[in-house]
């Protein structure tokens, strides 16, 4: 798994590619906590490179979207999402927690 | 049918996906049905490390593959404490966020992904068994 992550004015993009599993998903929480604990709740998640995502790594994301919704002060929204990837998160039934945008661009307009 | 050890640890997860690749590959699944063989696969190994053994490091996980006619059979092996098969459930989507619990999610996955899944404790080991079938979708 790689992450990148780039903090624009209003919101931060995060773009993670690889797999997401039980031995990675700890460090994108950490990632995502870092970035919340720095008072910023603006997040776009860019899946474009994301090759697998685990139950483990589905909970980072619900858990950084109560965080971010709490208070309405912002949210996570997703952005480039493969088919495979959001047959996951729609089995989960995670997809309606979310907005998801087809480009990066759209996301980061959303904010 | 030739069996691969590996370490019950997180890290062996992106290797075992390697060996179900493979399978998948060889068997002619398309990618949502070999993506579905995936996480099931990582999903059951991620719940032996955790949940049969409490714990990396604690034992090794056995995994082995044939391909039938119709039929990719995956088996998962480990010495681990004894599964207890629980009532699998839907998750809730009817509820708000802040309620939603993400508990039994892998289990969940497993059931869903795959068109049999048999669970067995023999000799010391539970051994998974998860078949997957030509041209059939998930649940």
């Amino acid at each position: 798994m790689e992450i990148n992550h780039t903090e624009f004015k209003r919101c931060d993009v995060v773009k993670v590619s690889g797999r997401v599993d039980s031995a990675t998903a700890p460090r994108l929480a950490e990632k995502l906590n870092e970035i919340m604990d720095a008072g910023r709740f603006r997040i776009v998640l860019d899946l474009q490179d994301l090759d697998f995502i685990s139950s483990a790594g589905l909970r980072v994301l619900i858990g950084a979207q109560k965080t971010c919704k709490r208070y309405n002060r912002g949210e996570v929204v997703l952005a480039n999402v493969q088919p495979n990837i959001l047959s996951a998160l729609d089995l989960a039934g995670f997809t309606p927690f979310f907005k998801i945008f087809d480009e990066t661009v759209s996301a980061v307009g959303n904010f | 049918m030739p069996t691969f050890v590996f370490p019950g640890k997180y890290e062996s997860l992106a290797k075992i996906a390697e060996l179900v690749q493979i399978a998948t590959r060889e068997f002619g699944l398309d990618s949502c049905a070999a993506y579905g063989v995936e996480t099931a696969v990582d999903e059951a190994c991620s719940n032996i490390i955790e949940h049969a053994y409490g714990g990396e490091n604690r034992g090794e996980i056995e995994f082995s593959y044939e391909i039938a006619a119709d039929a990719l059979i995956i088996t998962l092996r480990d010495q681990g404490k004894k599964f207890k098969p629980k009532k699998i459930e839907k998750p809730k989507t009817n509820i708000p966020l802040k309620n939603r619990s993400d508990h039994g999610l892998g289990l969940y996955f497993i059931h869903q992904w795959m068109d049999e899944v048999h669970y067995d404790h023999r000799e010391g080991y539970n051994i998974l068994t998860l078949i997957k079938h030509k041209g059939t979708m998930s649940k």
